[in-house]
């Protein structure tokens, strides 16, 4: 079946930096110091990456960082956790404007 | 943004298919490396194929039914001859489950006096069934333990080696600990060795080591020496696994492209010789998986006069992969 997100597209990544090589070279170093064993360690930032990775919803971001995950050391459980951590931030964030709702309407209301 | 090492990684393995794949001494031939022998300092024993797990990475195809494949007193008697013969500094006893073959503590009691340092790697639920047996002899001898603890996680352990193995291990290490193997000053010495739980290569050593050590203490009070990461090598029940879950391709292209040319210089095939239950020598374990004999050649361990000749070559298969993959296999 046709579909925008193929699995094969992802090799053809470093593609993006055949227009604009400066940019995507200043890009891709930057991301690989982000990632490099720091104050945190590379399976963390991995487990962070993965969280967001289901925030932004890319699904390329979602295959290599569930692979990275499993390679940096962490487990399933670990993995599911990190997806509920965005899950409440998310739902956390639609929630808790409700303020905003709860403020305009007592404002609006007798 | 998925991980732009990974694509680059992705894009240069350019092999879409297994059968795609270059040989191995294409490869070396290509960075202009040669695998040859160096001076042989260990003797890696596999007592036999009889195994009380049946994991799912195992590249030997061990298991509870492979009763027949196991070395017997006369084959042990020409082994100790040659360890007698070339003083090798190691000797490195694997299986299956060498707990499970009777002739265990003898071969260690006879061996003992050849060489400065025995390792027996253990898959610790045999090690705990055998207890009784075994202890006397392996702290007396200060055998080095090197026992499988594949993951921190239960599941992932399980899924791996088998229902309930995961706690066996760790109630194991506590017995161990409490013998004095992995602690300070004892003299006697427990290394794991962790494998990755499904198609994918194994965390950087030194992070994962640290991380063992931590969460060991932390969770159970266990403490260890060393801990070794190796990835799964794509033979026996591994390779099928591989094949039935579609991962083979995939697997395989990770390691080609996680080939490393500094990697050849130390792998462990170089100065060891491996002698199966039979007595037949290899140049690796994972060589005695796929039968194929030392240099090419099928000679038991009573023909040989001494250690195999430095500079002499090694047999070589796509499996060879797995050890030149990163830092190496060692």
């Amino acid at each position: 079946m046709e579909t925008y997100y193929k699995p094969e597209d992802l090799p053809k990544f470093e593609e993006i930096g055949k227009e604009a090589p400066e940019l995507a070279r200043k890009f891709f170093e930057y991301y690989n110091a982000v990632f490099a064993e720091g104050e945190l360690s590379e399976r963390e930032k991995a487990l962070i990456a993965l969280a967001v990775a289901h925030t932004v919803q890319c699904p390329y971001c979602i295959d290599a960082y569930t692979q990275a995950c499993l390679e940096k050391g962490s487990n399933l459980a670990e993995m599911t956790e990190a997806v509920h951590v965005v899950t409440a931030i998310r739902g956390g964030a639609s929630l808790v404007h409700g303020v905003q709702m709860r403020n305009i309407a007592d404002k609006l209301s007798m | 943004m998925p991980e732009p090492a990974n694509i680059t990684e992705m894009k240069a393995a350019s092999p879409t298919k297994a059968s795609e794949i270059m040989p191995f001494k294409s490869i070396l031939a290509q960075h202009d490396l040669k695998l040859v022998r160096q001076a042989t300092t260990t003797l890696q024993i596999n007592l036999g194929f009889l195994c009380n797990q049946t994991c799912r990475h195992c590249h030997l195809n061990a298991g509870p039914g492979r009763t027949k494949e196991n070395m017997d007193a006369q084959t042990l008697k020409a082994v100790v001859a040659y360890a007698q013969k070339c003083r090798f500094e190691t000797v490195d006893i694997t299986g299956g489950a060498p707990e499970l073959n009777p002739l265990l503590p003898e071969l260690i009691q006879q061996i003992a006096p050849w060489t400065p340092r025995i390792m027996l790697r253990s898959n610790l639920s045999a090690l705990k069934e055998h207890m009784n047996r075994l202890m006397d002899v392996l702290t007396s001898q200060r055998v080095v333990i090197v026992a499988s603890f594949p993951s921190l996680n239960l599941s992932q352990t399980d899924a791996q080696r088998g229902e309930g193995i995961f706690d066996e291990s760790i109630a194991m290490l506590t017995a161990l600990n409490a013998r004095g193997y992995g602690c300070d000053g004892s003299g006697l010495e427990l290394n794991l060795v962790s494998n990755p739980t499904g198609a994918f290569m194994p965390p950087n050593q030194e992070q994962i080591e640290k991380r063992y050590h931590q969460i060991l203490e932390q969770k159970w009070g266990l403490t260890f020496n060393r801990l070794f990461n190796f990835a799964n090598v794509p033979l026996g029940r591994f390779k099928r696994w591989l094949i039935q879950t579609g991962n083979y391709d995939a697997y395989l292209r990770k390691l080609v492209t996680a080939f490393n040319p500094c990697a050849i210089e130390g792998l462990m095939c170089r100065s060891q010789v491996s002698v199966s239950w039979d007595g037949y020598l290899y140049d690796c374990d994972f060589n005695l998986s796929r039968g194929l004999y030392m240099g090419g050649r099928k000679i038991h361990v009573c023909e040989m006069a001494g250690p195999p000749e430095p500079g002499s070559p090694i047999v070589t298969a796509e499996h060879c992969y797995t050890c030149a993959a990163g830092s190496g296999f060692t």
